[in-house]
């Protein structure tokens, strides 16, 4: 049976992806952002993901005002990476897992969530640039990837409580997949960060740690914090932090009551570009 | 219900709801066309006929062409949708979000290598935080 082993958490910041599509990531500025990674390479050797969950949102690349899904499930074959104004970044394709993303996309609607199901999109820096964090430079991504997106863009978006149950009806989905495959959850987005209007450049170090701390430690109780107070104390784009409770609800010590995941890493850095950079991995207890 | 009211009183802030987006369809629905090579080409050619071209309201292309990005957000624009005019002008994203905090570039910069900029006095309106004066171009 597959089984989801690690959730891994981390910013997504288009400028993080631009240094490392330009070669800039040992300038003085980029060094200790990229440093957080380091630990990653040698990390997703030995805990080596066949398929990769991964939960971003699209940032007005793929989905406009036309249509705005509130939970979409990416069950098509392959992606390519966007062009969102600056030309695609220079990364491999994007390979899905059709049968298993409509596997997963059954059982959780089966389990009353609502699901938008796509089959053909481009991916925006939102997914490529965890995966160039964690993975580097490489021909090939070394898993297959099934997109999650989360609309966070338009008022209200999904709470950290929808979030977190829906994170378990996931995890509960994978579980009952008949391969035996080693899947990882993602949750990306954040930190703190606004990039609009007066109060832009927010930085709240103090919450995102607290945010961290609860995260590992206290995932139902901070599962039940309002979205305001995303919005207020982590800035109007802070708001993304909510998707990592996803990821968090997927992990077996919330899913069927095992033990508390143990910390394999844990980063935080101010700044990339408007933001705070947060990165944390947790394993499952074997 | 509608959204909780306390969004509208975080300082220097502008919640992206229903309304907002109502008021700033075609202006955002604008930005996205500038993701396309050849739009990005043909707006910097004429951006007042291609402007004309949608259905935006007067302010709005005005706000546009003034690339004046407080006023876009209070005429319904999304920052991601707005972003696409920063790239179509070879804008970072640092560069856009400083644009709207009446720093200059520097000291935005400078600003975030410090740490960024506090929440206190900021969360609220009618705090004491440097946040709460109205945006500036």
């Amino acid at each position: 049976m597959a089984r989801i082993t690690a959730s891994l958490y981390t910013s997504h910041i288009p400028a993080v992806g631009a240094a490392f599509d330009l070669g800039k990531t040992k300038e003085d500025y980029w060094k200790p952002v990229f440093a957080g990674y380091d630990f990653d390479k040698q990390w997703v050797k030995t805990h080596k993901p066949d398929v990769i969950f991964l939960v971003y949102n699209d940032h007005a690349t793929a989905f406009s005002l036309q249509m705005i899904p509130t939970f979409a499930i990416m069950t098509g074959p392959e992606f390519n990476p966007a062009d969102e104004g600056y030309g695609a970044r220079p990364v491999p394709k994007v390979i899905g897992d059709p049968e298993l993303a409509s596997h997963i996309a059954s059982e959780v609607i089966q389990q009353d969530f609502d699901l938008t199901m796509v089959n053909e999109i481009d991916v925006d820096h939102g997914l490529t640039v965890p995966l160039s964090c964690v993975f580097g430079e490489v021909k090939q991504w070394p898993a297959k990837i099934i997109p999650f997106a989360v609309n966070v863009v338009q008022h209200p978006v999904p709470s950290g409580a929808r979030c977190f149950a829906l994170g378990q009806a996931i995890g509960r989905a994978i579980m009952s997949y008949p391969e035996d495959i080693n899947v990882h959850i993602w949750g990306t987005g954040g930190m703190s960060h606004q990039l609009q209007g007066p109060r832009a450049g927010l930085i709240n170090r103090e919450w995102d740690n607290a945010f961290l701390d609860r995260l590992i430690d206290d995932p139902k109780g901070l599962a039940k914090m309002p979205n305001i107070e995303y919005v207020r104390e982590a800035g109007s784009e802070g708001i993304e932090l909510v998707m990592w409770l996803i990821a968090r609800g997927a992990m077996a010590d919330v899913v069927s009551g095992g033990s508390k995941p143990k910390v394999a890493h844990r980063f935080y850095h101010v700044p990339a570009s408007n933001t705070a950079v947060g990165h944390l991995i947790l394993e499952n207890a074997a | 219900m509608a959204l909780d009211k306390e969004f509208k009183e975080i300082p220097g802030t502008i919640v992206f709801d229903a309304e907002q987006s109502r008021k700033g369809y075609w202006l955002n629905q604008f930005c996205m066309s500038l993701m396309k090579a050849e739009n990005r080409v043909r707006f910097k050619a004429n951006e007042r006929a291609y402007l004309d071209e949608w259905k935006m309201t007067e302010e709005q292309k005005q706000a546009v062409l003034d690339r004046d990005l407080n006023r876009m957000m209070a005429l319904g624009g999304n920052i991601y949708f707005l972003s696409k005019i920063g790239a179509t002008d070879g804008k970072s994203f640092q560069q856009m979000a400083g644009s709207m905090t009446g720093m200059t570039e520097q000291e935005y910069r400078d600003m975030m290598v410090k740490g960024g900029r506090k929440i206190e006095g900021n969360r609220r309106l009618g705090e004491d935080g440097d946040a709460q004066r109205p945006g500036k171009k």
